[in-house]
């Protein structure tokens, strides 16, 4: 497995490779203060972490069954599954918003990732510029999504952005509106996503890509493989730990899509997303803290899936050993 | 887990592709990168352009057109105007401390479950790891509601509760990014070798003393890489504050963005001023500590 945390470890301190049983083995007396030291050294994160992330996300579950204004806490309600009754049936954006949250996943599970191991599999060749270019594609991904919303907005106005200029649109009753036109704003806003995305995919498979050993290379290309039959049967299988963080990272990423939309105009009219309608009932007037609620769990529920799928990678083998 | 192999890899792959049977010029390779990288700069490019010409060119010629002058006065009035001074204030208010603590909080808890056998060690790592995960809206509204309902005393908070506070922001970004940074902490401590703290502990060295004075120390790429990347991401949060914080004159640089654009008006050489000052200081993060950086979100990705 390639460990860029081995790397950074001088040598000297590194545990050696050595079978595990051993440390189980021994024996650990711990005295008195120690174990208060202990105690606090996990209780104070640990109760951090309870108290802000795993609280509120019970508590998320809990108000979705009950119908609040947020006002006074006595005026919390009971309302069964009234909410998610409302959003699936008499709720507009909601379906809108699913089948955003789809296509983002989509789009940049079929665009953006591909591109981006693509742009690692062409670098990671010795060519004359690889740092150049890797320094401009990963250049995105030190940007905030949201300062990315505004930096394509420049690009994507209707009457002064470059874009309908290089169209020849510009100043004409076909110029596009890129982000306010509900028809299109999706897919402006996917190649945003994009933009950011692909650097970042690049960037880890360079990094898995130095980790492939170089031998399995070379016994593929005895074997008779061409370039391109090495990648997919030898090279790809090999980065196998970084593909499940690949697979990860892009679902979700598409599940948390929220500050680029929300720049745009709020997650309304043709960008609408989950993450953005949760707000939206949160924040604004008439607060309805139920149906926000409801669908920040429709969000919960659909994030488990790969949090799940990546805890039982990670941490399924450490409990076998 | 082989150590020799992650060395020497990039030496080798160097010697591989250069005896490789591969024509040494990748004409088409390089056509379609510089492809590519022209769409990749052209935002960018566009946006600085845009932030370089006076209003009065802009209008006289066009946006289109490089006729009229070049200068920074679109920064400077930007800058005057916008409130830019405020606003970064804040994003280090609320940065600074919310690094330190969590890095800080971070390698306790990685101490703890990465150096002395718990059974509860892996729940609590899931527990940790998972949180990291969840979209920050699924907590949004209980997070929200408990700040409002929380009464402080008005001398702490002109609201009364603890909305419109850097407090609120500052603890969450804390109890959120601390799960990422424990994750990739424990990896690393687990890294090193047991026999640095046995040998403490033959010396009567207590917890305390192993995670100050020996595990501390050596971590200390790890924190550089860490530190690196958690400045970025809490920088660039855009929705804690959003969500916590009321007063516009109170919001971190990244989130006060979104009102430059009706600040602004439709004066879009301002706005894009605007945006080409908020990235200066990550640009200046990237090219001093490029390689903590990139260390940092690799380290996240791959299990020591």
């Amino acid at each position: 497995m390639s460990s860029t945390a081995q790397e950074l470890i001088p040598p000297e301190a590194r545990e050696p490779a050595r079978p595990r049983a051993i440390k189980g083995g021994r024996v650990r007396r711990l005295s008195g203060r120690d174990k208060l030291v202990l105690s606090l050294m996990v209780g104070i994160p640990t109760l951090i972490e309870l108290a802000l992330v795993w609280l509120p996300t019970l508590m998320s579950v809990g108000l979705s069954f009950t119908r609040w204004n947020g006002l006074d806490l006595a005026d919390i309600r009971p309302a069964g599954a009234e909410n998610y009754q409302f959003i699936s049936q008499d709720y507009p954006p909601f379906w809108p918003a699913v089948q955003h949250n789809m296509l983002w996943l989509l789009f940049l599970a079929l665009i953006a990732t591909p591109l981006g191991l693509l742009l690692a599999v062409l670098l990671d060749q010795n060519i004359r510029g690889s740092k150049i270019y890797q320094s401009i594609f990963f250049a995105p991904v030190m940007l905030s999504l949201a300062l990315i919303g505004i930096i394509w907005q420049l690009f994507y106005q209707r009457d002064n952005g470059l874009l309908n200029f290089l169209l020849g649109t510009a100043g004409t009753p076909n110029a596009v509106d890129w982000f306010g036109d509900s028809s299109v704003n999706i897919w402006a806003a996917l190649i945003a996503a994009t933009w950011r995305h692909a650097g970042y995919v690049m960037l880890l498979y360079l990094a898995g890509l130095k980790g492939v050993d170089p031998s399995l290379k070379e016994a593929a290309a005895i074997d008779g493989a061409n370039a391109v039959q090495t990648f997919f049967r030898v090279v790809f299988p090999a980065m196998r730990p970084i593909n499940i963080v690949i697979v990860v990272i892009t679902i979700i990423e598409s599940l948390r899509a929220f500050d680029v939309v929300y720049v745009i105009n709020r997650g309304t009219n043709g960008l609408e997303m989950l993450s953005a309608l949760v707000i939206q009932n949160l924040v604004g007037e008439g607060q309805v803290i139920g149906v926000g609620s409801a669908l920040a769990v429709v969000l919960l529920v659909i994030s488990l899936v790969p949090i799940v799928f990546y805890l039982s990678r990670t941490f399924g083998k450490e409990n076998q050993s | 887990m082989s150590i020799a192999t992650a060395r020497t890899a990039g030496n080798d792959t160097t010697i591989l592709s250069r005896s490789g049977s591969r024509p040494k010029r990748h004409y088409g390779t390089h056509i379609f990168l510089v492809a590519m990288a022209v769409m990749w700069l052209v935002p960018l490019g566009w946006a600085l352009f845009t932030a370089l010409r006076p209003v009065a060119s802009t209008n006289e010629h066009g946006y289109f057109s490089v006729a009229g002058d070049f200068n920074f006065d679109n920064f400077v009035q930007a800058w005057t105007q916008g409130g830019f001074a405020t606003y970064f204030w804040n994003s280090v208010i609320i940065t600074v401390p919310a690094v330190l603590l969590t890095l800080f909080l971070a390698s306790l808890m990685a101490f703890a479950v990465s150096r002395v056998n718990w059974k509860f060690n892996i729940t609590l790592l899931i527990m940790f790891t998972a949180g990291n995960l969840l979209p920050p809206q699924v907590l949004a509204a209980p997070l929200f509601e408990m700040a409002k309902h929380l009464e402080v005393p008005y001398s702490f908070s002109d609201s009364g509760n603890l909305l419109n506070t850097y407090i609120v922001v500052i603890a969450i970004h804390v109890a959120f990014q601390m799960g990422f940074c424990t994750f990739v902490l424990s990896n690393y401590m687990k890294a090193l070798s047991p026999d640095l703290t046995e040998a403490a502990l033959v010396d009567g060295a207590g917890i305390w003393r192993q995670y100050r004075e020996i595990i501390m120390p050596l971590c200390r790429p790890a924190f550089a890489a860490l530190g690196t990347l958690e400045v970025i991401f809490i920088y660039n949060d855009y929705f804690w504050p959003l969500l916590f914080i009321q007063s516009g004159n109170r919001l971190p640089i990244t989130t006060a963005i979104n009102n430059l654009q009706g600040q602004f008006l439709s004066n879009y050489n301002l706005l894009a001023a605007g945006a080409v000052i908020t990235v200066i200081p990550t640009l200046v993060i990237y090219l001093l500590l490029q390689r903590q950086f990139v260390a940092g979100l690799t380290l996240g990705s791959s299990k020591g």
